[in-house]
């Protein structure tokens, strides 16, 4: 079981207080009038499935009931961060490892 | 059990950690025998000189006991009786109590004598993959041959009646947890302990000491036994110290969290509600130590499971701890220093060693020199290469052997013997470390697999990590105790602690020696056993490897290969070691099987712990739950919601009930309790804002006082959830869910605002559990609720269809909604929780002279069905859009920003005219009612598999229409009215139903604007 720290409560908590909304930074296109069923089937059903570094959301939903983000590792399952919604990642996924 | 107990004929007279002041009677296989406290299952019938102890999974060959503690294949036993009875209990783990029961699982009716040994006859016949190859045709027989080969296999029984035992969960958190408390651990945990880390240390066994509760107290080892009381009385003294005997740690999972199973009442075998029987400790621990030790390897040769052949180690256990001479004429096989400890153990019980056989061909050093001493006569060169006897061990077979031992290079003899104590050298314990995902390094110069590189927060330490001298298994623990505790925050990583001085004798390098070649080739050979609990041979083993099956997962599956209780323990080193000579390649290059929790078997009750019957699952009540049960609701389940289903009066069955309840919502006015609807309180400037992004149809025009019906999207377009949501006062909302769909609907919304729209100023809050609701609905409704409530303006234009009101029903304060899903005049009555019951019998009360009716969720889905409402997740299945379901009305065409679902509306596949639409179904014959679920088809003499137009959604007899009334999802439905379509259905019988409007009562809705 994860032991994962809410950016928000700003504590270490057992995995069973959170569920995982899957890959982080997926931003809902602005204009998606514009896109082609493809492009618009790419933000809707694609993700990454990467081994190594993984961004992912995750919401604390029998705690605090906020979304935020934590950067993990694939293979270990290290958690390495947690952040905040909007907030960047401190680590980068190696381009090596974005297969 | 009858008769005195029989005496112990194999007990030593003096000697072992046993009490023989404290005799116990016990039973196996219902026999009555008598051990001594102290004594295992395993240990006090070795003493009552019981050799077979069980049958063999696949030949049905007569076993008996081969090790001492988990990794024991063979005397797996049913424990009890009863509720209480556990199986697949290994016997040398079972601590013996007075009154135990046990017996032999798989054996039938006796281990001595059993119709199955008929197939162990026939055992040539049943190659790997017998299974597979013999039973899978024809396909049509498979259950039935199923059910014979899970009888014959008869891996235990599960007990029949609910467990009266409680079961326990303890959370915990430590700085440093020992697994194991034998040498290294018990150095580790009191390094450790030292430096002021909360410690756990655990261990399967009752005693703490691992290995050095089987040493024999020779001069020695008293500073070993007096370093044991020593650092046991210290780690007692410690506050900071908890130590769990009988506890198995059985997962190692992620982040470092353990999961430790302590048997706390099974060897007192009391059952007392106020003592749990297990328990399960869930530990976060920062550093582990993994002190797990290692299990000794048997030797491969031919009919080597005959009972009396065992592990080395065994032997020297059962003499030494447990004061049992399992035989009378030993020889040690070994192509290791260490199993001459045995031998010597054994001589100096005063027992009789015929032989040392050693298949190095010339044994020398210090070990080797001790048992000459002896006088012990060590043959070297030489291996067993077969076992004689069937039911109890009667001579071996020794040949010389070259000096790889690969090959028999002189004449065979046969040597008179009783019991073999065997060493093919030792495995490491590493399953925890496996466990996080380490990977097995193969170890050439070990002999073995060792714990792969950390990939958690531990260490190894001793035998767990190839360490066989216990000298560095008492510094290396020392030095992972300190370790561990710095990386915790505790200590300077140096070690406290001494180790006892001992002299230890050094060892001479062992023979990597996997398999004894025969006179005959393997294919033809007795059979030489490598995984004793399922009954895999060194031949199964490379006729898997010739029949393709190459990788060890392949044909760990193919021939079973550590699929039993005990995961392979025993066998897997060997077989993975045979499997890689046959492909001619080495082991490290063929790598192993990875093994997966639970270490040991752990019970269902000990998982559940307290969260059974009751405590399973929430249940959640409305304020009127209790009304409810005195009027003689029948319930139905939504969610964790406990709905009345219907409320039976006297001589009725739901059909009656159901009826009456329809008839006179209908005709006169009925009441639901309708409270368990998912609330959700929205406010904040942008609450109509998000609204309208959130939901398919407009929300920014929404007034006070008035309600809108909503549907909201997945992105993909299809149906998520609908309800209505009703505008309170400006930037204040109130929405209604579905009672299923409210934690989901709660989420969406805050993703959505968490995640996308932040800027936007609007909070949720869930209000569900804040209201009571009592809706009444029926051509009287407004005449009951004036009766009660004389501040709202009921009149039909002044308090009009989809309006809401503030006010007093029954002098409470109250929110009063005109929406209705039954189709009639409705007011939905909305009071504070605690309320609920008053205001709903001040209704009823108020009722009375309309006979206001009652109804439950049944007829309330009869009502909407017969109005063509749809119910999400029964009509819907997350495949629907809103023009599927006939409800293009509530798509907003031109909102200013693109709501959640309307990008996803516009992919072709969700513009086909083929895809499945809400229509309504009439049977051809009106009384029939379609089962739920029914498959569609054009036509039902067509050949199987059929082609399937859709399928029933909704089934309901209509009591208002006198008919049977269906709602269904067809195949370009909506273009099809009028087309008979059937049900062919699973008693043979085909239906014939006409598609038609999916509303089938007022159509126009006028019944509710009245």
């Amino acid at each position: 079981m994860l032991l994962i720290t809410c950016p928000y409560c700003e504590e270490a908590r057992d995995e069973t207080e959170f569920s995982c909304s899957g890959e982080a930074h997926i931003s809902r296109p602005k204009n998606p009038e514009e896109l082609s069923d493809e492009q618009w089937g790419d933000y809707l059903y694609f993700r990454t499935n990467p081994r190594g570094l993984h961004h992912e959301m995750w919401y604390h939903v029998a705690g605090c009931r906020r979304y935020f983000n934590v950067t993990r590792d694939t293979v270990s399952y290290a958690i390495l961060e947690s952040y905040r919604i909007g907030a960047e990642p401190g680590s980068k996924t190696p381009a090596s490892c974005s297969t | 059990m009858s008769g005195s107990a029989v005496v112990q004929a194999r007990r030593l007279p003096a000697g072992g950690r046993i009490n023989r002041d404290q005799p116990i009677r016990f039973s196996f296989n219902g026999i009555a025998y008598q051990g001594f406290e102290g004594d295992t299952l395993a240990s006090a019938l070795l003493a009552n000189n019981v050799n077979v102890v069980a049958r063999s999974f696949k030949y049905a060959r007569p076993r008996g006991i081969v090790g001492h503690g988990a990794e024991e294949p063979n005397a797996i036993v049913q424990l009890g009786h009863g509720a209480q009875t556990v199986p697949n209990l290994r016997a040398t783990q079972i601590e013996l109590y007075a009154g135990l029961q046990a017996r032999s699982v798989g054996a039938g009716l006796s281990v001595n004598f059993d119709l199955m040994a008929l197939v162990g006859a026939c055992g040539r016949l049943m190659p790997p993959g017998f299974y597979y190859k013999t039973f899978m045709r024809p396909q049509k027989l498979w259950m039935t041959y199923e059910r014979f080969i899970r009888k014959a296999a008869g891996l235990g029984s599960a007990a029949a009646e609910p467990d009266p035992d409680s079961y326990d969960k303890l959370n915990q958190h430590c700085d440093v947890l020992v697994v194991g408390a034998g040498p290294a651990g018990l150095a580790a945990a009191l390094t450790a302990a030292r430096s002021g880390a909360r410690v756990i240390i655990a261990d399967e066994q009752n005693q703490f000491g691992g290995s050095l509760l089987a040493a024999r107290p020779t001069i020695g080892h008293q500073t070993v036994a007096l370093w044991l009381t020593k650092t046991l009385a210290e780690l007692h003294a410690c506050s900071n110290v908890e130590m769990l005997a009988r506890s198995t740690v059985f997962g190692y999972y992620d982040h470092n969290f353990l999961a430790i199973l302590e048997r706390r009442s099974d060897h007192l075998r009391i059952s007392s509600p106020s003592v749990a029987r297990q328990r399960l400790h869930r530990v976060r621990a920062k550093q582990v130590v993994l002190a797990t030790g290692a299990i000794e390897r048997p030797l491969v040769f031919a009919n080597n499971d005959v009972p009396g052949v065992m592990l080395a180690s065994s032997v020297s256990t059962y003499v030494n701890r447990y004061g049992v001479a399992p035989g009378t004429k030993l020889i040690v096989f070994t192509c290791n220093d260490n199993a001459y400890q045995a031998a010597i153990d054994w001589h100096q019980a005063g027992q009789h060693v015929v032989a040392i056989v050693d298949t190095r061909c010339n044994p020398s050093g210090v070990v080797v020199a001790t048992a000459k001493e002896l006088n012990i006569d060590v043959i070297g060169g030489h291996g067993v290469i077969e076992a004689l006897g069937k039911k109890c061990l009667q001579g071996a077979v020794i040949a010389p052997l070259n000096a790889d031992a690969t090959a028999i290079v002189g004449a065979t003899r046969q040597l008179d013997c009783d019991l073999i104590a065997c060493s093919g050298g030792w495995s490491p314990v590493i399953h925890l470390s496996s466990h996080t995902g380490a990977k097995p390094q193969w170890s050439d110069a070990k002999v073995g697999f060792l714990p792969g590189e950390s990939i958690q927060q531990e260490r190894s330490a001793g035998a767990a990590k190839g360490t066989y001298s216990l000298l560095d298994c008492f510094s290396e623990g020392a030095y992972a105790g300190a370790r561990a505790a710095q990386l915790a925050g505790f200590g300077n990583g140096t070690v406290s602690t001494t180790t006892p001085p001992i002299e230890e004798l050094t060892e001479q390098p062992q023979q990597a020696l996997f398999l004894l070649p025969h006179v005959k080739p393997v294919s033809r050979a007795p059979k030489q056993f490598v995984d004793l609990q399922l009954d895999v041979t060194a031949a199964a083993i490379e006729l898997a490897a010739r029949e393709g099956y190459e990788s060890v997962e392949h044909a760990k599956r193919y021939t079973a290969l550590g699929f039993g209780t005990d995961q392979g323990k025993l066998g897997n080193i060997n077989g993975i070691a045979i499997l890689a000579n046959t492909l001619g390649q080495s082991i490290a290059a063929t790598g192993t099987t990875i093994f997966r929790p639970a270490y040991t078997p752990t019970t269902f009750g000990a998982i559940a712990g307290r969260d059974v019957g009751d405590l399973f699952d929430p249940v959640r009540y409305t304020a009127m739950h209790r009304w409810h049960t005195e009027h003689g609701a029948e319930w139905e389940n939504v969610g964790q919601w406990q709905r009345p289903r219907y409320y039976c009066q006297p001589f009725e069955v739901m059909h009656d009930a159901v009826k009456r309840e329809c008839l006179a919502v209908r005709n006169k006015v009925g009441m639901l309790d309708a409270s368990t609807l998912g609330k959700i309180d929205i406010q904040g400037r942008d609450a109509a804002e998000f609204l309208n992004r959130i939901y398919s149809n407009g929300f920014l025009k929404l007034a006070p006082g008035k309600c809108r019906y909503g549907v909201m999207l997945k992105e993909d377009g299809m149906i998520f959830d609908d309800g209505v949501t009703a505008c309170l006062a400006e930037n204040h909302y109130l929405m209604f869910t579905t009672t299923g769909g409210a934690a989901a609907v709660l989420a969406w919304l805050e993703l959505w605002q968490q995640t996308e729209w932040p800027e936007l100023d609007v909070f949720f809050t869930s209000v569900t559990d804040h209201w009571a609701t009592a809706t009444v609905t029926g051509p009287n409704a407004r005449k009951v609720l004036a009766l009660v409530c004389d501040d709202i303006d009921l009149d039909k234009d002044a308090f009009k269809f989809m309006d809401w009101r503030d006010g007093t029903v029954a002098g409470v304060q109250a929110r009063v909604f005109r929406i209705s899903f039954t189709g009639e005049l409705s007011f939905e009555v909305n009071v504070a929780a605690h309320y609920g019951r008053y205001v709903w019998e001040q209704l009823l009360a108020a009722g009375a002279e309309f006979e206001i009716t009652p109804y439950g969720t049944e007829a309330m889905h009869v009502l909407r069905a017969e109005k063509g409402f749809i119910i999400i997740g029964q009509d819907t299945d997350g495949s629907m859009t809103p023009a599927d379901m006939n409800m293009n009305w509530v798509v907003a065409k031109n909102k200013s920003f693109n709501f959640i679902g309307q990008r996803g509306l516009t992919r072709a596949a969700c513009q086909r005219c083929d895809r499945k639409q809400l229509v309504g179904l009439k049977t051809l014959q009106p009384e029939t009612v379609l089962p739920e679920g029914a498959q569609i088809v054009n036509d039902p003499a067509q050949a199987i598999p059929m082609k399937m137009q859709g399928h029933v959604t909704s089934s309901y007899f209509s009591a208002s229409l006198g008919r049977s009334i269906a709602l269904a999802v067809v195949k370009g439905g909506l273009q099809r009215m009028g087309d008979v379509v059937h049900c062919p259905l699973a008693d043979g019988r085909s239906v014939a139903a006409e598609i038609v409007g999916s509303v089938f009562y007022d159509p126009k809705g006028e019944r509710q604007n009245v």
